[in-house]
């Protein structure tokens, strides 16, 4: 058997220089490749600090671009509530048949109740068309394209600036337009209210925008409630439709009915949302891919006619989702003794994120750091907007083998007690 | 409160018929009701399967205190990409012992199949795709949502004869515009259960390869057609051996039966090894802006399965088991209809291997099971042979054989 023959361009620019064409050189025996065009895609920035961290030798190395939370050891973390619904699941022996396509109505129920408060008027009413997703980014996905099929008055998704880096490329692999509105003050480290009000006051109406519910990615600067007030009010006024991206409920001040505030003021001010869940950081099921996209609609009937259109746009992708974690969480949020366990696993992963934050303060202030570093302490959530400079991050690399992006964020997850004397050192020997 | 909705306008999608067919079932009443609808397999006793391996990995997984639920790579679990290749195309492949051959993980066959006609078309421009007539239902509405700008079809089933429309289809492939995909099945056709021979594989591949068209293999039923891994991956081996590129979705949702765990994944071969990390690149930026990375559960079974040669040869001759189930039911019921007189010929009963037969009812013949018989089966005719149990064979040849002698077609 031949060996399939290949036309490199060197030998492409012989032939054409001889006067053959190249099209008379290849007979149908030979298979071009396809690939050819084929252009390394740009390498992701976040696994990139991971790499980077694994491939260095330093015994005192710190990995502060990982989004996954770490226990005070560094370790991953299996939340006892999982685990106890794992035990419960396992002993059920449940079949693998396939789910609906999207995903039981129990799961649905219960993730929506834990969005928008128990007893809450929209699930008590049969007013949300909720579909389980494939964690967060799946859940954003399907929601983006059902927006872009059936949001007629525009086609463009306002994002804050920053947002999570996936964002961008999800609402455009969904045929929508991204667009910003400042969100993020660089000088204060903290949230550009007035900057935020200006632009959502300028956004063309009925735009789609984006909110993160809480524990903002990546700066974890979250507006407060009476700025969520604000902000709904000129939201109303233009008409806009609230896309809530809701990842960290629970996650951010261990409460997951203060983290859902947002979400719940909007309702009550009578918008029309839709909301994406992920179950990845407040369960720890990362890999299982447990998430939900919600519509809120405007009677039982629209519910259904919503509902029968996610399933049209889920069937082409993966067709049903991925049980697994979905049973966990169910589990979880159906069992109340199991829920308690729950709330409390949240909140020793909250507390000790917000306890290594005032660490990190504490230690910068004992370095003598003159600088204000409240902002750490005012953020909330995984993440963490320092204000360091990329030269300065840089310096964190090369000098300390302390690893983060070069936008200055660093993922308080990584932080322990074991090493947080050694960080602000660090900050602090480049700050200063 | 908003004074109207933003999705007054949004329609009534119409249920997707496989589902709703078993909904239908589950809310029927009727005692010798019998569901030949959705692809999945059913025991003896009409319930479904956990595989006695899958069981026992599950056992092992969940003992094992060192695992956790950590993201797995955008890629998916290193481990079953390398076995499940080697799954399909052979232990020994030479395109894998050249380092030409790579793989994504997926959710499900369906997940696969979607992001290797995302790529087809985002990133190598190819806008037309041509699907066997017929062919699974889901395979269009995914090239659709892709927005292929064609989206063509090859003869297949010839329903008078019951059979391959070979010449038909040979003709419908050479006259296809050069770098139209083309999507085949491997194995066990769905719906119509009927697979080319080798000979005609090896027209096919020729034709394909003269017209320069881009192969693209639906690998869902590795195992359940013959009952051996090996033959049913016949088909996509020879065209490597052949030196073609090609992409092949494959899924473990069936021969593993983890069907709500959503195993599968995207394999990719081509032509030199220093194109794979580009290609992967690729994959992973459209899995990232669609569902990130792979659900881990299903992934970590099936990897487990493939990577350990005592599990292995146990999935192996219970695969063996569930495709012998099936071609004993085919064997009954052809007899079945056979000793009633059923008109008609129905050796394709036989003839068609895979989970599905293409029993040629009518969709008013179809109906008519439904409505009277309380038998479940899509309107195009298509029953799933895992429905059939010797308790339920004879009620379910006695309503076809009423549907066609009573009711036209």
């Amino acid at each position: 058997m031949a060996a399939p023959f290949v036309v490199s361009a060197a030998r492409r620019m012989i032939l054409a220089s001889s006067g053959m064409k190249f099209n008379q050189m290849v007979t149908v025996t030979q298979i071009r490749s396809k690939w050819d065009n084929v252009e390394m895609g740009p390498p992701d920035a976040i696994l990139g600090v991971t790499e980077a961290y694994k491939k260095d030798a330093n015994p005192k190395k710190i990995n502060l671009g990982v989004g996954a939370y770490r226990d005070d050891n560094g370790k991953p973390f299996v939340l006892p509530s999982v685990k106890q619904a794992e035990k419960i699941l396992f002993d059920a022996h449940l079949d693998h048949e396939y789910a609906p396509i999207g995903g039981t109505p129990e799961y649905c129920k219960a993730v929506a109740e834990l969005a928008f408060g128990d007893g809450n008027n929209v699930v008590k009413n049969g007013l949300n068309a909720t579909v389980q997703g494939i964690s967060g980014t799946g859940s954003l996905r399907i929601g983006l394209a059902f927006l872009s099929k059936w949001y007629q008055p525009s086609k463009v998704v306002y994002i804050p600036s920053p947002s999570w880096g996936n964002h961008t490329p999800l609402i455009k692999h969904s045929g929508l337009e991204v667009k910003q509105y400042r969100y993020y003050d660089p000088k204060t480290c903290g949230f550009d209210f007035k900057g935020a009000l200006a632009d959502i006051g300028n956004i063309p109406d009925s735009s789609i925008i984006l909110l993160h519910a809480c524990a903002h990615n990546p700066t974890g600067v979250d507006p407060k409630p009476e700025e969520w007030k604000e902000l709904s009010a000129v939201i109303k006024k233009k008409n806009l439709f609230p896309y809530f991206d809701m990842a960290y409920q629970g996650f951010a001040s261990g409460d997951v009915d203060k983290d859902a505030f947002a979400v719940r003021l909007f309702l009550t001010e009578g918008h029309t949302i839709a909301l994406a869940q992920s179950f990845a950081k407040n369960m720890g099921l990362y890999g299982e891919r447990a998430g939900a996209f919600t519509v809120v609609c405007s009677s039982e009937e629209e519910t259904k006619r919503v509902m029968s259109q996610l399933k049209i746009l889920i069937r082409p992708m993966y067709s049903n989702p991925p049980v697994h974690g979905a049973r966990i969480v169910h589990t979880i949020l159906s069992r109340p003794d199991l829920k308690k366990i729950w709330l409390g696993d949240v909140k020793l992963m909250a507390d000790r994120i917000i306890t290594m934050r005032t660490k990190i303060v504490e230690n910068l202030k004992k370095e003598g750091s003159s600088l204000n570093w409240q902002h750490i302490t005012d953020q909330i959530g995984m993440f963490c907007f320092t204000g360091l400079k990329p030269d300065q991050v840089e310096r964190l690399t090369k000098e300390f083998s302390i690893f983060l992006t070069k936008d200055g964020r660093i993922s308080v997850a990584g932080v322990t007690s074991g090493n947080v004397g050694y960080l602000a050192n660090a900050i602090h020997q480049v700050t200063k | 409160m908003a004074a109207i909705s933003w999705f007054k306008d949004v329609e009534a999608a119409a249920p997707i018929e496989v589902f709703a067919l078993t909904a239908a079932f589950n809310e029927d009443t009727h005692e010798k009701k019998v569901n030949l609808g959705v692809g999945a397999y059913r025991t003896e006793e009409s319930k479904p399967w956990v595989l006695p391996v899958v069981s026992k990995v599950e056992l092992q997984l969940a003992n094992d205190k060192t695992l956790n639920h950590e993201y797995c790579p955008v890629a998916g679990i290193p481990t079953l990409r390398s076995a499940a290749a080697k799954l399909l195309l052979g232990d020994n492949n030479a395109a894998i012992k050249e380092s030409r051959v790579d793989a994504v993980q997926a959710v499900g066959g369906t997940g696969a199949v979607r992001i290797g006609m995302d790529f087809l078309h985002s990133r190598l421009g190819y806008d037309t795709i041509y699907v066997s007539k017929p062919t699974w239902g889901n395979h269009k509405g995914i090239a659709k949502s892709l927005l292929y700008k064609n989206i063509e079809e090859y003869r297949y089933w010839n329903n008078e004869k019951k059979s391959l429309d070979f010449e038909n289809l040979l003709e419908d492939l050479r006259n296809a515009p050069e770098k139209s995909v083309i999507l085949l099945q491997a194995e066990g056709h769905t719906p119509t259960g009927t697979d080319p021979t080798h000979d005609q594989w090896k027209k096919i591949a020729a034709v394909i390869k003269e017209k320069r068209l881009f192969p693209f293999f639906d690998c869902a039923y590795q195992g359940f057609s013959s009952g051996d891994l090996d033959k049913d991956a016949w088909s996509v081996r020879y065209f490597v051996e052949q030196g073609f590129e090609l992409l092949a979705a494959q899924s473990f949702s069936k021969n593993f039966g983890l069907y709500n765990e959503r195993v599968g994944q995207l394999l990719f071969v081509v032509q030199k090894s220093e194109y794979l990390p580009k290609v992967r690149s690729q994959f992973e930026i459209i899995v990232r802006e669609t569902w990130s990375n792979p659900p881990a559960h299903g992934g970590r079974i099936v990897s487990t399965v493939l990577n350990s040669p005592e599990l292995y040869k146990e999935w192996k001759e219970t695969v063996k088991t569930m495709a012998d189930r099936i071609l004993l039911m085919r064997q009954l019921l052809f007899e079945k209809l056979k000793a009633q007189g059923t008109p008609g010929t129905w050796d394709h009963i036989v003839q068609q291997t895979g989970m599905f037969s293409y029993t040629g009812l009518s969709a008013t013949q179809s109906e008519h099971l439904i409505n009277n018989y309380h038998i479940y089966l899509l309107r195009d005719g298509r029953i799933n042979m895992c429905g059939v149990t010797t308790k339920n064979v004879d009620y379910v040849a006695a309503a076809i054989h009423d549907a066609v002698t009573n009711v036209k077609a």
